[in-house]
């Protein structure tokens, strides 16, 4: 057993048994907590398969981004999680079957699945990088050649989320005092102070 | 040697344990939606296996692509999420039938 293969066993546990450990945890912090690590993990199943700039891009978006993201949400709502955890053993038979058939399910593709003799690989626009083109050079010339409209289609999806998720989180508060310019550009000095007489002994 | 089945097998079991978090989760919205993210890494794993053993670059632009709508879905899921809270105190799944879909 190669260094490469003890690290693809390695990184393989690691991400199975904390994406199990994700789904199973009691503490939504600690759940957010086992899928970074799974993220990490699988970043280092991409950079053995030669895969580095979606490795790199993996832990940027998703250790970076979205499981802040997730954390930052589990912090902010105020959730009673221990209710919502204890049906969770009423859901653990369905659950567990489900899984066991997919599973077989899936065992039983891939045990049949032979490639026919004599197959190779159709010429296609992404031939893999040579060695003297570095893997991000290759996706690079990719991206911007053949996939120029995908990618400028992916920015728009991105943009539409971010104006959605604001729109969806925006609220007015009305009951909160605000600075409001133009009324206070617009104020009449004259209009703003009243000189009253007050005669002596007496009150307003 | 590792193989491509090897790959695979770690995705197909990462695409299960996924499926059962969405089971096991019926309440919990949070972890509904890090179950969603677990399916999506399993098919990117499934991508870029392939993407390295048929020697074809499209695989890991796909996964580029995959990455990209599965952070903007996170985004505007937890951003339901959110407003969800705010209207209800709760983020029971089963407690959204206000429209009685």
């Amino acid at each position: 057993m190669t260094i490469a293969d003890f690290t693809f066993y390695v990184f393989s546990i690691v991400v199975l048994t904390a994406g199990l450990f994700t789904v199973v945890s009691r503490n939504p912090v600690h759940s957010v907590l086992w899928l970074i690590l799974a993220f990490l993990s699988a970043a280092g199943l991409f950079v053995l398969l030669g895969a580095e700039f979606v490795a790199m891009l993996l832990i940027i978006v998703y250790v970076g981004a979205v499981a802040v993201l997730f954390l930052f949400v589990v912090m902010m709502l105020d959730v009673d999680f221990a209710e919502l955890k204890a049906e969770m053993a009423r859901y653990m038979p369905l659950a567990l079957l489900i899984g066991v058939v997919l599973l077989m399910e899936m065992g039983l593709a891939y045990g049949t699945w032979v490639t026919a003799e004599g197959v190779t690989v159709a010429e296609s626009m992404g031939a893999i990088a040579t060695p003297e083109v570095h893997n991000t050079a290759a996706l690079g010339q990719l991206i911007y050649d053949d996939y120029i409209i995908l990618f400028q289609l992916a920015g728009l999806i991105l943009l539409v989320a971010m104006i959605g998720a604001i729109v969806l989180t925006l609220r007015h508060r009305t009951w909160i005092k605000r600075q409001d310019i133009l009324a206070q550009m617009y104020r009449d000095p004259a209009k703003a102070m009243e000189v009253k007489d007050v005669k002596p002994g007496q009150g307003l | 040697m590792v193989g491509l089945e090897h790959y695979l097998a770690v995705a197909a079991a990462l695409f299960v344990i996924g499926i059962f978090g969405i089971f096991l989760n019926r309440k919990n919205v949070i972890i509904l939606l890090m179950s969603l993210e677990l399916i999506l890494l399993s098919v990117n794993i499934n991508f870029v296996a392939f993407s390295a053993f048929l020697g074809d670059l499209t695989g890991q632009i796909f996964t580029l692509f995959v990455l990209t709508v599965a952070a903007a879905e996170a985004a505007i899921g937890l951003a339901i999420l959110v407003c969800f809270f705010r209207n209800r105190g709760t983020i029971d799944v089963e407690d959204v039938n206000v429209m009685k879909g």
